[in-house]
């Protein structure tokens, strides 16, 4: 299946855009980017390799039995820097307590990283996880056209 | 003419000729991406090819992602283009491969009654318009109060050079834990809708 | 006339794409369809909020100048950092080490070195050299920067919170559209059609199944 120019296509923008998910998700304090934008990034990169070389091969990278576990590691990710500040004595998510002696806010450069990753890993699972569910579904025949 | 001098007096003091035929460049590129994006939406109604659909909209997408750089949400273009043009769209066609290729046409007399409540509701919000701000002003009282806050404090409290994630991650870092959990949600449902390949009910991969 | 009709412009627009959104999703009777024009519709929102955020002469939301130096201290301006550091706060050793939240003895020597010196803001309120030097270097960047040196205002930003909202809103568009397209693949499951009319037809042809028996 597939056309010769798509498969090579594929293969040569498939490590680029991994890449580019992770510049995205680390540099996101100094640019534009961020959690949202590099997960999402990071599952097209599965997406296009699942269009192009079949459901399969890419389950076999990434078993859909993980990606619920990623979903909800993100989210507890996220929930627990809020939890770990409020353990050390500010509120929950105020991040100037990870490191309160800093005065270039190192603290919420951490918070802000830890966040983003939580935010990043529950994006790229979740959107892998529903192209999943959809692709994993086997066409019905369609007689009637509509 | 006039158009010239109206950015003239929309831009700050005294501005040298050059800044504001570049300011109405811009705003002519906006303008211009406007009509695009009404095009593309209006032949959307028309088509009932729901593959051309669904092209159209990651068209539009682009467009609005186009249109979100000149109005410099450089994070919102980055995110619509990544999303509505890409995962969007492949999620619609294989939301289409699983349910109908094509549109059954129409009623023509069920169409009157949708266009006569468009058209009073977008008369009644076009009447509205009148009141608002004008576009671009930085005294409207949607840039006055907490996003001046947030420009003014960001270097202090949070040091972050991008504001939108400082804001995003640190001022709002509740929303957006709120938000998160909204998308694990709906991935939660989707895989409880569509379940997993455990259930043998069909495996992708068709060679 | 013509200001007018320039400022209001973008509103217009944003109201025609709803409104076409909301006629696809009242007259057409394919679910999958609309689903598309709900999506119209959340997009037109979006517009929306991005213009009212837009700032005449503004510039994205990325601090420039003195701030954007500040921030990339650790990574390329580092030693020049430091070593401002290291003098400002070299007499102030013993006070600057503590914290408020943590030692509540520390606080009175704390408030006289904000006062005396104000790490915050005597880092900050001095961007000029920054700016002229940004303003020097041949960037796209440069060019604001640039210009509000030029004319000795401030950098104006275009306002973040409406990007902050709808960049979230994108992402948990995407996520509840594909809610509503694999319900959409069930009721097609369920029934062989995603058609209004033919599923309320097939609904009531059971209700009446149901009262014969």
């Amino acid at each position: 299946m597939g056309h010769l120019i798509l498969r090579v296509t594929i293969k040569t923008l498939f490590a680029p855009i991994i890449l580019f998910a992770l510049y995205v998700q680390f540099h996101g304090d100094y640019g534009p980017g961020g959690g949202f934008q590099a997960g999402v990034i990071l599952a097209s990169a599965f997406i296009l390799h699942a269009l192009g070389f079949g459901l399969d091969r890419c389950q076999r990278v990434i078993p859909p039995s993980w990606l619920p576990v990623g979903m909800a590691l993100g989210v507890l990710i996220y929930a627990g820097t809020g939890v770990y500040t409020l353990l050390f004595g500010g509120n929950f998510l105020d991040y100037d307590v990870i490191q309160p002696d800093s005065h270039h806010h190192a603290g919420q450069h951490i918070g802000i990283i830890a966040v983003e990753l939580g935010v990043g890993l529950a994006v790229a699972a979740t959107m892998l996880q529903i192209y999943y569910a959809f692709a994993g579904r086997e066409p019905e025949p369609m007689d009637d056209s509509w | 003419m006039s158009m010239i001098l109206f950015f003239a007096a929309a831009a700050s003091d005294a501005e040298p000729m050059m800044e504001v035929t570049g300011q109405a460049a811009s705003v002519a590129i906006e303008i211009l991406i406007l009509t695009l994006l009404v095009a593309t939406a209006v032949s959307m109604i028309r088509m009932r090819q729901l593959f051309g659909v669904a092209m159209l909209s990651g068209i539009y997408s682009l467009l609005s992602a186009a249109f979100f750089v000149a109005l410099d949400a450089v994070d919102v273009a980055f995110t619509e283009a990544a999303v509505g043009a890409g995962v969007s769209t492949v999620l619609v066609l294989s939301g289409i491969a699983l349910t109908a290729k094509r549109e059954m046409p129409v009623d023509r007399r069920r169409q009157l009654l949708p266009l006569l409540i468009v058209f009073v509701t977008g008369g009644a919000l076009v009447y509205s318009t009148i009141d608002m701000p004008a576009f671009g002003d930085p005294q409207a009282p949607a840039n006055a109060y907490v996003g001046a806050e947030y420009i003014a404090q960001t270097p202090q409290d949070v040091e972050v050079p991008n504001i939108v994630t400082a804001v995003l991650a640190s001022y709002r870092g509740f929303d957006t834990l709120g938000e998160t959990v909204v998308v694990f949600t709906a991935g939660l449902a989707c895989l409880l809708l569509l379940g997993t390949t455990l259930r043998g009910g069909g495996k992708g991969g068709r060679d | 006339m013509i200001e007018f009709i320039l400022a209001r412009y973008n509103y217009w627009i944003v109201i025609a794409l709803m409104m076409t959104g909301l006629y696809i999703v009242f007259s057409r009777g394919n679910l999958v369809k609309t689903l598309i024009g709900l999506n119209l519709f959340q997009t037109s929102v979006f517009i929306f909020y991005i213009t009212m955020g837009k700032v005449f002469g503004g510039t994205a939301p990325i601090l420039l100048g003195g701030h954007a130096e500040e921030g990339h201290g650790e990574e390329h301006g580092g030693d020049h950092a430091e070593s401002t550091h290291g003098t400002a706060y070299g007499e102030h050793e013993d006070s600057y080490a503590s914290d408020p939240l943590h030692e509540g003895g520390a606080v009175n020597t704390i408030e006289e070195t904000h006062a005396e010196l104000s790490p915050g803001e005597s880092l900050h309120t001095a961007p000029e050299g920054a700016v002229n030097e940004l303003a020097r270097a041949e960037t796209p960047a440069g060019d604001v920067a640039k210009a509000a040196l030029d004319h000795g205002t401030e950098i104006l930003y275009s306002n973040p919170l409406p990007h902050v909202l709808i960049l979230t809103a994108i992402v948990v568009g995407v996520a509840t559209t594909a809610v509503g397209l694999s319900l959409a693949v069930r009721i097609r499951e369920a029934y062989g059609t995603v058609e209004e009319d033919r599923l309320e037809a097939i609904d009531n042809q059971d209700d009446r199944a149901e009262v014969l028996v």
